[in-house]
């Protein structure tokens, strides 16, 4: 028994502050969101109104787009930096996993050095078609910074899980006349899914919630951060601004509780 | 092993080192801009400081203001997290998971979001919310899940219930067991999290946007300032400041995870 109580005091300090500053303040979230002139039909306005339902659907949309594609291209990188050993490895796989806690603001700026105005990409296209071709602050720029930021931590967890690989199986199905897309398809793939799910749902989450990348290239693009910050500074909307920071909270929260259930561990940094 | 490389292995390398450029190749370019007199010119028109002095002069106190929350935001992480952790290993069972789920909620709900139930809390309290700790309010809930792990996963990797017993058996109290034999034998696990905290809190924007007043403006606050209305050089020279203080953290937190990894598999 004293044991127990003993552990109850160690608990406590975070308990309290986790309650005051976190518990606490959500369920006040909930209710704000459903104080506003709308009342509780603020939740539906959520789902309803045009305007809100185009902005999580683009939203959707981008972060679906990036998890697919940082999947592919951290999945050949990964997969190839555990497999191969070679001079110049361990400085490779650093610099690749450099950037993992860098902050969305500077990953905007990163975009902006590459396809901004004075950025590289433009430069590049001038000097072989005679045109800049600007798209840093466009979703195509947005888009950019998304995967910039999630390439890092999804090669991580590729190598973590590619290191578990029996390549004697891909030896097997070689051996058995086998092609290398058969396989990557038959063997590696389903050998490394519920990494890639996990990742992948990591991925999904920290694009949903990423703001300080769109603030950076301070576009048009409506994405629900974005929404909730404009409701919130510029039409002192704190009622919907509530509202939407409840849903997309349930949905990045939801992303990630699975992505938990299948590897048991998805702490990720959400920039 | 095979000795010749095939042609697959030249095509994924330069794959990989495509990659590899498009995560570096603008890490380059915006510190060279940010000591280059006219990035429009190029670097023809010369290399300078004073871009880095201007950001250095106008921007002091966001860097320094950054550095202390960082700091205050891993004691914070120290005192709260590492008990939390210790009480997490030792009871292994629905509650304590349902516990750990909800450490984690800050990480996986928008930073936004949280600032923004801080703020309908909060707000009202005027001392409070124009003071720094409420910036360090947040920052606490979102690192805290980073150190809880982290320190969680050593000590369920080492055989807690055995070290315990045995320092127990030769007269040792909870106040001596857990300061000579449970902390030093977490300390990869301590030192890997600390670096995480320290990395993330100097970082945090979502949050801070909200969060921050004009007096208590952070680093990653005013880099957002000068990218939107400043001159390119001037964001650079600021991004390079950055740099200077975060990529030395995040290859310490490499070396620190390569350490972990290879104790590990001892």
């Amino acid at each position: 028994m004293r044991e127990r109580s003993l552990l109850t005091l160690l608990m406590l300090p975070a308990a309290i502050v986790f309650a005051a500053f976190f518990l606490l303040p959500l369920a006040q979230l909930v209710v704000i969101g459903g104080s506003g002139k709308l009342g509780w039909a603020a939740y539906a306005e959520v789902f309803s109104g045009t305007h809100y339902l185009k902005s999580f659907g683009q939203t959707i949309a981008l972060s679906v787009a990036v998890t697919l594609f940082t999947l592919v291209v951290s999945g050949i990188a990964g997969v190839f930096l555990e497999r191969n050993r070679f001079p110049g490895h361990s400085v490779l796989t650093a610099m690749l996993t450099l950037p993992l806690a860098f902050p969305g603001v500077v990953i905007g700026f990163m975009v902006i050095m590459l396809a901004g105005r004075q950025g590289l990409i433009p430069d590049i296209t001038d000097m072989l078609v005679g045109e800049r071709l600007v798209f840093a602050y466009s979703m195509a720029g947005l888009f950019m910074g998304y995967v910039y930021f999630s390439i890092p931590r999804t090669i991580l967890t590729v190598m973590a899980a590619a290191e578990k690989l029996d390549p004697r199986l891909e030896e097997a199905a070689r051996s058995l006349g086998a092609g290398p897309v058969r396989v990557v398809r038959d063997v590696m793939l389903p050998a490394l899914k519920p990494a890639l799910l996990a990742a992948g749902a990591i991925c999904f989450a920290t694009s949903m919630g990423a703001f300080g990348t769109a603030f950076t290239l301070a576009t048009r693009i409506n994405v629900v951060p974005m929404v909730i910050y404009t409701e919130f500074t510029l039409q002192a909307n704190v009622a919907m601004a509530a509202a939407l920071s409840f849903v997309l909270g349930a949905i990045t929260w939801a992303a990630l509780a699975f992505a938990r259930s299948l590897t048991g561990s998805s702490v990720a940094a959400a920039g | 092993m095979r000795m010749r490389r095939s042609i697959w292995f030249w095509l994924q390398l330069g794959f990989t080192l495509a990659v590899c450029a498009f995560l570096i190749v603008p890490i380059v370019l915006s510190m060279l801009a940010g000591i280059t007199q006219n990035y429009f010119i190029g670097l023809s028109s010369g290399f300078t400081l004073k871009w880095v002095i201007k950001v250095w002069t106008d921007y002091q106190a966001p860097v320094l203001l950054s550095i202390q929350l960082a700091v205050a935001c891993l004691a914070c992480n120290l005192l709260l997290g590492i008990p939390a952790a210790y009480v997490l290993a030792k009871r292994q069972n629905a509650f304590t998971r349902a516990i750990e789920e909800l450490l984690v909620m800050p990480v996986a709900v928008p930073g936004i979001a949280t600032a923004l139930a801080l703020i309908v809390t909060y707000g009202s309290l005027g001392g409070f919310r124009t003071h720094w700790t409420f910036i360090l309010a947040g920052h606490v809930l979102f690192t805290l899940p980073f150190m809880v792990r982290s320190v969680l996963a050593v000590m369920m990797s080492i055989d807690l219930t055995t070290l315990e017993e045995g320092a127990r058996s030769l007269g040792a109290n909870f106040i001596q067991r857990f300061f000579g034999v449970i902390l030093p034998n977490c300390r990869a696990g301590i030192i890997a999290g600390a670096l995480m905290v320290v990395t993330l809190s100097l970082g945090e924007f979502n949050m801070t946007l909200l969060l921050h007043t004009p007096l208590t403006q952070t680093l990653p606050v005013g880099l957002a300032d000068t990218y939107a209305s400043l001159r390119l050089e001037v964001g650079s020279a600021y991004t390079l400041v950055f740099f200077v203080i975060i990529i030395p953290l995040l290859v310490a937190m490499q070396w620190a995870s390569n350490a972990a990894s290879r104790a590990r598999s001892l």
